[in-house]
């Protein structure tokens, strides 16, 4: 066991952790978040994603020692203001998820996508979301909810 | 808990009683029971509440998964109660508060679970009108109902509210039951419902998923969200090779684990420890020495050779008309092909969860079932308690599309919780979930026709040669259909089904048969079957729907003129031909072969019945020369489940089956070697990537107000393999007999 301090969603937090536990379980069980979900612990599903300094990682693959000092961003930290971000908005608006399970890494990629690349084409959105992995088969209703994101 | 003790009228204050069910945050769980009268399926009360301040609860014993179809339930109540939609909650799948209507199950939410709530919803409203009607001194044929609001027709003064007759006390009415539980529960009361023409919130668009929000500003409890206090993680073992059980385990491999526990019961052998991630290491780290058994799968490679060679244990004539064998002993001509369907993985989008909590003599069970009654009695069974002990809480989970793994992992929680006496909460790693779930069967299907001198069809043969679609039942109300139950010596109790395929061919005579083989392992096996969305639909439908398009390219007849000319079913004729207008259907005898640079182009059309729902599917595919790339670019989808109650989210059910059944066809397959499966990730079981989804999936909704509603979660399950390998062929000329259609398969193919 070793100290940590992470900072998540703006704030720090101290805790006593396995250095080589992933983030995921010290955001779900230590900090109490919810949002990033395990889904296969190898990087192949996008369930736990969450933006380590603006970039979406799979925090089921990242060890605690590795994210120190940097600025992690949950699901829970993209609101403004306590209003939705436009792609948390444009998902409701689309009616996007099924179960919703997976749909932490589908907003929290396009977030990410739309901050670096405002304007994408269909081929730029489908290739920044590849990887992700929705079992309801949602898919075309996400590529109606980024575009209609990137608009507003 | 003990609900038997409640028999009051009055509800507990509105908010509670609602508030209480809905959330499902640590006080509200407790509080459900203390607020129901006993359940009691022809008790009007156990369908239809009304609270303190008019607006109303409708229980439903079953669960939605994602489609929506909570808002359907709360529109068909709100639309017989005239009341608003935002005054109606529903309450679903908890064992306390809902009876059992089935659980998902079948596409019978609206179908079944519907045509309940509404029979009970109009009951409901005629007894309150009655009772203004006493309250009132009028004749009851002299009221209307306006948003809660009884009133006499032409005088608005004259009026009472639904909160003045009943706010916050129990309906004492009683209904016709028809003495069955589960899905097939149907209603009788002496209310007519609506008429479709008296609709106001039936059948119309904007009214909208009330969980999608909470869903994507990540405010929902998800079953893995939930912590129940003192509770440990538990983490099954499964062996190597499957069909092996410990003879050895070495509790000091996990001693430097702190407060790791084994618990090792028969062939059931699991770790716990109070931190999950201690318990995921304890599980990599405990020493087991398996019992040494013969490898019992033949390989996926093997695996059509196994079904074909594999000894019938059962024969079903799923349907039978004429003389088949007269036929083909007359025929000119015989016209005849074989199809391949492999094992696939519900492969949800994680491993199930569960918690359960055993107590003395009570027991207490959070899940993500689609069926929590009968989860709650296999249970009980387990623990020899009686089910009125046990509750089950339904919570969300990864995605549910039939019996996957979450009834395994309550049932591992709950020996876990009964040999610790702790509340203990189960989540596998993937490879426990796509490596042991669940699995739909593999299949052989042959498909024939005899042919008199004039090319006309005088008989079809249709054969599936296939592992039973139901070695775990359906449900998990037994703990023989789990691998826990299993383990611990019960053998596997198979229902020997799976069933032929729905459509509406008039050829003379056919005859079409189910050959059922023996499962592959005796039990806990990690290729045993189960429902998985439209169980068996996908797999024939793939055969039938292929063969037709090839019989009538043979004939030298258009496929779509085919099928027009010989479906029997008007609204069959009427989806198919919907289908071909609006995607513009091009007439052929023999493939297109569209080229444009790498890609060919094609267009195809299957169609099948599910329960009384059509649907034809067109798919205009391109197929990469140099790689066999297949990209369903463009679906037309039309759908006709009879009354519709929720256009919107009819689209959208649609559209997620199209690219989920479209993920089925092209990519899935569940591998094994001789040991066991080996498809345990999403690398080995890849799915549909978003740079595979198609661009469109226009869908043509018919509408028929005055038929009953029918199913909408599985049908377009059906078609859709099947529309991609006749349109493959119309791009190459190549006929995909084999599912899926996979690019290495049609590059070959096609070289």
């Amino acid at each position: 066991m070793a100290k940590f301090e992470l900072n998540v969603d703006g704030k720090p937090h101290a805790l006593d952790a396995d250095a080589e536990m992933p983030l995921l379980y010290a955001l779900r069980d230590d900090l109490g978040l919810k949002n990033p979900r395990f889904g296969c612990g190898l990087a192949q599903c996008g369930a736990c994603t969450v933006l380590i300094d603006g970039e979406p990682q799979r925090s089921c693959s990242i060890t605690l020692a590795s994210v120190m000092d940097r600025k992690i961003t949950t699901l829970a930290g993209i609101q403004k203001d306590g209003k939705p971000h436009k792609v948390q908005a444009a998902f409701i608006e689309e009616q996007v998820p099924q179960c919703g399970y997976c749909l932490n890494g589908w907003v929290m990629t396009s977030v990410a996508l739309l901050e670096r690349n405002p304007r994408p084409s269909d081929a730029q959105i489908r290739d920044a979301l590849s990887g992700l992995k929705c079992r309801c088969g949602t898919h075309v209703a996400i590529l109606r909810a980024v575009k209609r994101a990137a608009m507003a | 808990m003990n609900m038997q003790i409640n028999r009051r009228r009055f509800l507990a204050a509105a908010g509670s009683l609602t508030i209480a069910v809905a959330l499902p945050g640590g006080k509200a769980r407790a509080a459900v029971a203390n607020s129901r009268v006993p359940l009691d399926a022809t008790k009007l009360s156990t369908y239809v509440s009304v609270n303190a301040d008019g607006s109303a609860v409708g229980w439903v014993g079953k669960v939605d998964m994602g489609q929506g179809t909570e808002i359907g339930w709360a529109q068909m109540v709100a639309e017989e109660l005239d009341l608003p939609l935002t005054r109606v909650t529903i309450v679903q799948g908890h064992t306390n508060a809902t009876i059992n209507m089935g659980g998902a199950s079948g596409s019978t939410g609206i179908w079944r679970g519907g045509a309940a709530m509404r029979v009970a919803a109009a009951e409901a409203r005629l007894a309150l009108v009655n009772m203004a009607a006493e309250k009132l001194s009028v004749p009851a044929d002299t009221l209307e109902v306006n948003d809660g609001i009884v009133s006499v027709k032409g005088d608005v003064s004259k009026k009472i509210s639904y909160a003045q007759l009943i706010g916050g006390k129990h309906f004492v009415e009683t209904l016709e039951w028809n003495k069955e539980i589960g899905s097939n529960l149907a209603i009788n009361g002496k209310a007519t419902p609506k008429k479709p023409g008296e609709y106001k919130i039936v059948g119309k668009t904007g009214h909208r998923r009330r969980d999608v929000a909470d869903k994507a500003l990540g405010r929902l409890e998800y079953m893995v969200d939930v912590k129940v206090p003192g509770m440990l993680h538990g983490r099954v073992i499964r062996p190597p090779v499957a069909g092996a059980v410990p003879t050895a385990v070495d509790e000091a491999s996990i001693k430097s684990i702190k407060g790791a526990k084994v618990v090792w019961d028969k062939g059931f052998i699991a770790v716990a420890a109070p931190r999950e991630w201690e318990a995921i290491k304890a599980a990599k780290l405990l020493n087991v020495t398996w019992s040494d058994v013969k490898a019992p799968f033949p390989g996926v490679d093997n695996i059509y050779d196994h079904i074909r060679a594999a000894p019938v244990i059962q024969r079903d004539v799923d349907k039978e008309k004429g003389n088949v064998d007269d036929a083909f002993a007359k025929a000119a001509k015989v016209f005849e092909a074989q199809y391949e369907w492999p094992f696939q993985s519900h492969a949800n989008m994680a491993p199930a969860c569960g918690i359960v909590d055993v107590q003395k003599d009570s027991a207490r069970i959070w899940s993500a079932t689609q069926k929590p009654h009968y989860c709650r009695d296999g249970i009980a069974m387990l623990l020899g308690m009686d089910p009125q002990k046990v509750i089950c809480s339904s919570m969300i989970g990864p995605g549910s599309y039939g019996r996957n793994d979450s009834g395994d992992v309550c049932m591992d929680a709950a020996v876990m919780s009964r040999a610790l006496g702790k509340p203990v909460r189960v989540q596998g790693m993937r490879h426990d979930g796509t490596g042991w779930d669940p699995k739909a069967p593999a299949s052989v299907h042959t498909s024939r026709v005899a042919l008199d001198a004039d090319n006309k069809v005088t008989a079809w043969y249709f054969e599936s040669k296939v592992f039973s679609k139901r070695d775990a039942f359906n449900n998990e109300g037994d703990p023989a259909f789990t691998l826990a139950g299993q383990l611990l010596g019960l053998p596997l109790k198979p229902t020997l089904i799976f069933g032929g395929p729905e459509e509406s061919y008039g050829f003379p005579a056919f005859r079409k048969i189910s050959n059922i083989i023996p499962p592959l392992l005796d039990r806990a096996s990690p290729l045993r079957t189960a429902h998985m969305r439209d169980p068996g639909g996908p797999q024939v439908h793939f055969a039938v729907e292929s063969f037709i398009d090839e019989l009538a390219y043979s004939l030298g007849v258009d496929p779509l003129e085919f099928r027009l000319a010989n479906v029997t079913d008007a609204r069959d004729k009427a989806v198919i031909q919907a289908a071909a207008d609006k995607a513009g259907w091009q007439k052929r005898t023999s493939p297109r072969k569209v080229a444009d640079g790498d890609v060919l182009k094609g267009q195809g059309i299957a169609y099948a019945t599910r329960g009384g729902t059509r649907v034809a599917m067109i798919a205009e595919v391109e197929v990469a020369k140099s790689t066999g790339r297949v990209w369903v670019r463009k679906w037309t989808v039309a759908h006709d489940c009879g009354q519709i109650v929720n256009p919107d989210l009819l689209r959208l059910t649609i559209e997620g089956n199209v690219c989920q059944s479209t993920s089925r066809a092209v990519h899935e397959q569940v591998k094994f070697d001789d040991k066991a499966v080996t498809s345990v990730d999403w690398l080995t079981y890849p799915i549909l990537d978003m740079k595979d989804a198609p661009e469109t999936v226009d869908i043509i909704l018919i509408d028929h107000p005055e038929i009953p509603p029918t199913g909408a979660g599985e049908a377009a399950s059906r078609p859709t393999a099947a529309a991609i390998a006749n349109a493959i062929f119309d791009a190459t000329g190549l006929r995909m007999r084999h599912a899926p259609l996979l690019p290495e398969r049609i590059k070959a193919g096609m070289a």
